[in-house]
This record gives structure tokens, sequence and C-alpha cells, in this order.
């Protein structure tokens, strides 16, 4: 595996239950994602869009296969350390945003920082920079329910990459967004891609889907096709890119 | 809409020469449409005999400048008040091959619709790169075109989604019959599955 993938499956299956009541969520899946890369997954509900989401981030453990992020398989770890991995390697955007309404928007986004060991002086200062990034710099001290929707969703999205975290996982991650708010959260992740993270997205939205270099396409747990990469990566954002 | 009504309305913003005209609606449409400079010059002509355009002169290279006149804005007045008709669009090939490929044996209809989901996602992601490229405050004819490109991709894979849908509960529904004439032989049941 070259250093470059952040997130490798490889032939996983994931079997739900057993005997005449096992559910087979996912059937011999093999998905990689590079850094600069966006893959979005797009398929029925029950394809096994979130199974798979869940098994890249370490939430959930496959019944066969391998799943390695960053070039550790997950499968070997200790429950501290498969901890330590979604903690440093992974950030999450799903559609409930989880924000804890007693914090303001920078200690949401410090949160995970600080749970993994870094001072509070070093976490605020890293929830800064990425709440700067997704333009919020100027509401940090305010509390979830003094923002607006699309404002929380951003604050979600700082809490997923704040720090050191290459690997950005999203679940529908523009929920009830309007669209032209869902669209400046896929540049969002877009723009978190092309500086060196990998993304996966799982949406149902086509619309979103055409943010990624690859859309794959699940069916009853199996991948059914794929777009390949499309021309022309790197230039999405165009002059945007840092 | 024709060329007709596209070279009226550019006309509608200053008089211009032939070759300039195919260059600013090419540019207006994105190149979603190119248009050879001959299917230029000939629809003049005709905008000229109609008395919608006329020659106001000619520039130093000796190509022909033409003007709107005021029956040529009225008519492209007329146009934008008018709305387009669904009826008027043409046969959707789309759903005339797929409306076949159910009927035909031997073709397996679900993987024309995938065939085809993916082709579209792909043009999807294509003009999802050209929006993001495109200036908010200047192209907003061209992001327009393109928005209105996305959202008939859009509907395009939700009815192959709903065709998907339609599919597996015909089979399951043959399937319930089938096996209920117990007298079924495998190739019928087979036959059902496929369909």
């Amino acid at each position: 595996m070259t250093a470059d993938v952040l997130l490798s499956m490889r032939d996983v299956s994931r079997v739900h239950g057993a005997g005449a009541a096992a559910v087979q969520a996912l059937r011999g899946v093999t998905v990689e994602v590079a850094a600069g890369e966006l893959l979005a997954v797009m398929g029925p509900s029950g394809s096994g869009k979130s199974t798979l989401l869940n098994l890249a981030g370490g939430l959930d453990t496959a019944t066969s296969g391998e799943v390695f992020v960053e070039g550790t398989l997950l499968a070997g770890l200790s429950r501290a350390k498969l901890a330590a991995v979604r903690r440093r390697s992974v950030g999450y955007v799903f559609q409930e945003l989880n924000l804890i309404p007693a914090l303001t928007a920078a200690e949401n986004v410090a949160l995970p920082r600080e749970l993994d060991g870094a001072n509070a002086r070093t976490a605020r200062a890293q929830a800064m920079q990425a709440l700067a990034e997704v333009g919020l710099a100027d509401v940090a001290d305010r509390f979830p329910d003094e923002l607006s929707g699309g404002q929380q969703q951003r604050v979600a999205i700082a809490r997923a990459v704040v720090g050191p975290r290459r690997l950005v996982l999203a679940d529908e991650p523009t929920g009830a967004l309007d669209s032209v708010t869902g669209e400046d959260v896929m540049r969002l992740i877009r723009g978190r891609c092309e500086a060196g993270a990998a993304g996966v997205v799982v949406t149902h939205d086509v619309q979103l889907a055409g943010w990624a270099d690859r859309v794959v396409f699940l069916r009853d747990g199996r991948v059914v096709d794929d777009t390949g990469r499309r021309p022309e990566p790197d230039a999405l954002l165009g002059g945007a890119t840092r | 809409m024709s060329i007709r009504q596209g070279l009226l309305s550019l006309l509608a913003e200053g008089p211009r020469h032939g070759y300039q005209l195919r260059q600013d609606f090419e540019q207006r449409t994105g190149a979603t449409w190119p248009l050879n400079v001959g299917q230029v010059y000939t629809t003049l002509a005709r905008l000229a005999r109609d008395g919608l355009v006329e020659m106001t002169g000619e520039t130093d290279d000796q190509q022909k400048v033409y003007a709107l006149t005021t029956s040529g804005r009225r008519e492209l007045d007329d146009w934008f008040r008018t709305p387009i008709e669904l009826a008027d669009r043409p046969r959707d090939e789309l759903a005339i091959k797929l409306a076949m490929a159910a009927m035909t044996p031997g073709v397996v209809l679900a993987d024309v619709v995938q065939a085809q989901r993916t082709a579209t996602v792909q043009a999807v992601q294509d003009y999802t790169r050209l929006k993001a490229k495109a200036d908010p405050d200047h192209d907003v004819g061209w992001l327009l075109v393109l928005d209105s490109l996305l959202f008939q991709a859009e509907a395009e894979l939700r009815w192959l989604d709903a065709c998907e849908e339609r599919l597996s509960r015909a089979a399951a529904a043959n399937g319930r019959k089938s096996s209920r004439s117990a007298a079924g032989t495998a190739g019928a049941a087979g036959k059902a599955v496929r369909a």
C-alpha cells in the first residue's frame, strides 16, 4: 500500500445477526481513497452506505476483510488504540450535528483535541483555525442555538477537520440545508481534500455527489459500478485551492 | 429556442457582425450549443428578409454589421413572454429506449438503467467542475445554464431510481405468480426473475 492511501477497505463484508435472521449489509467491498481525493457513495436506502462509512471510521467491525486507516489495520487494535485512531485520524460529519448546546462553537470544535490530550490553549488555537477555515471566526464564542442551521453545519465540519485528522467521513452532510448552503458545505469538504485530506461522502443527492472525484454505486451491499476518476480533479476549486 | 431568438437577444445589446455573434452565443451558452458560422450568416439573412434586423454598416475588414429593428425587438419580447410548452420539446430518446428495453427479450433492464445512471452522474461531476470554476459575479448566465443541466440530470436520476423500483416490484409480483403456478417450468421462473 502506498503511503498516500488514507483509507483502504479490502474485500470487506459485514453480517448483522446470525443464522436464518442474518442480514448481509456489505458483501466483499473493496475501496481505496487517497490523500487529495473525495469519494462519494450512492445507493438506495438499505444498500450498505452507512455500514461502509461506519466500518471506514472504526465505529463498526467487519465480519471479514480488512480495513486500513492511514496504513493501520483496524482489526488488530485494542479498544484504546482503535479509539486513538478514531480521534487522531478520522473526522465525522453526520446528518445530526450533535453539537453540545452548553458549549460555544469554539469549545465544541476544541473538544476532540482536548479529549486527545492537547492542552486547552493548543486546542483552542486549533479550533479557531478550523473555524476560520469554514468562515466562522467571528461567531466562535456563540452557542449553537445562536447560530443559523448553515452555521451549525459548518461548526460540525470544523469539528470534523480540527487538528491533524486527514480522513473526513460524512453521512448526508448537508441534512436539511437549502441547496446553495449545501453547496457551500461541499466546497468546504472539497477544499479540505484538495489540501491533502481524503474524504468519503455518503449521499442520495447527486448534486452533492457531483463534487466528488469518483462516485461508487452500492446495491444490496455490493459495489455495482464506479464513475472512475473524472479529468482535472485538482482544478475543481480553481484559484480557491490553498 | 432557435438560433433566431438567440441572435435577436444578442443584438438587443447592440450591433454586431456574424463572427462576433457566433462567439458571443457560444460564450453565453458555455459552448453547450456550438454553432457554425454558416448557420449564423443564413439566419441573419432570413432575419433581414423578415425585417427583424438590418445592416447598419461594415467593419474595416468588410464584415457586415447588423442591428435589431423595432419589429425585431417586438419579436424578442414576445419570445421572452411566452413560456415553453413541455409538449414542444423533442421526444425523450432515453424514455423510449428504456420502454423498449423492458419489452425486449434477452435485455437486462437493470443493467441498462445502471449504465445510464453512471453516465449521468459523470455528466453531473463534469457540470459541477465547471460550476466550481465559474465566477459567481460575472458568469451568472453560464451558471444558470449549468444549474439547468444539473437539475435535468438530477431529474433523470430520480426517474431512473423510479424505473428500478418499478422493475423490482414487477419482478417480485411475477415471482409470486410463477411460484403459485406450480406447473411453471424452471425456464419460465428464471425469465420472470430476470424480467
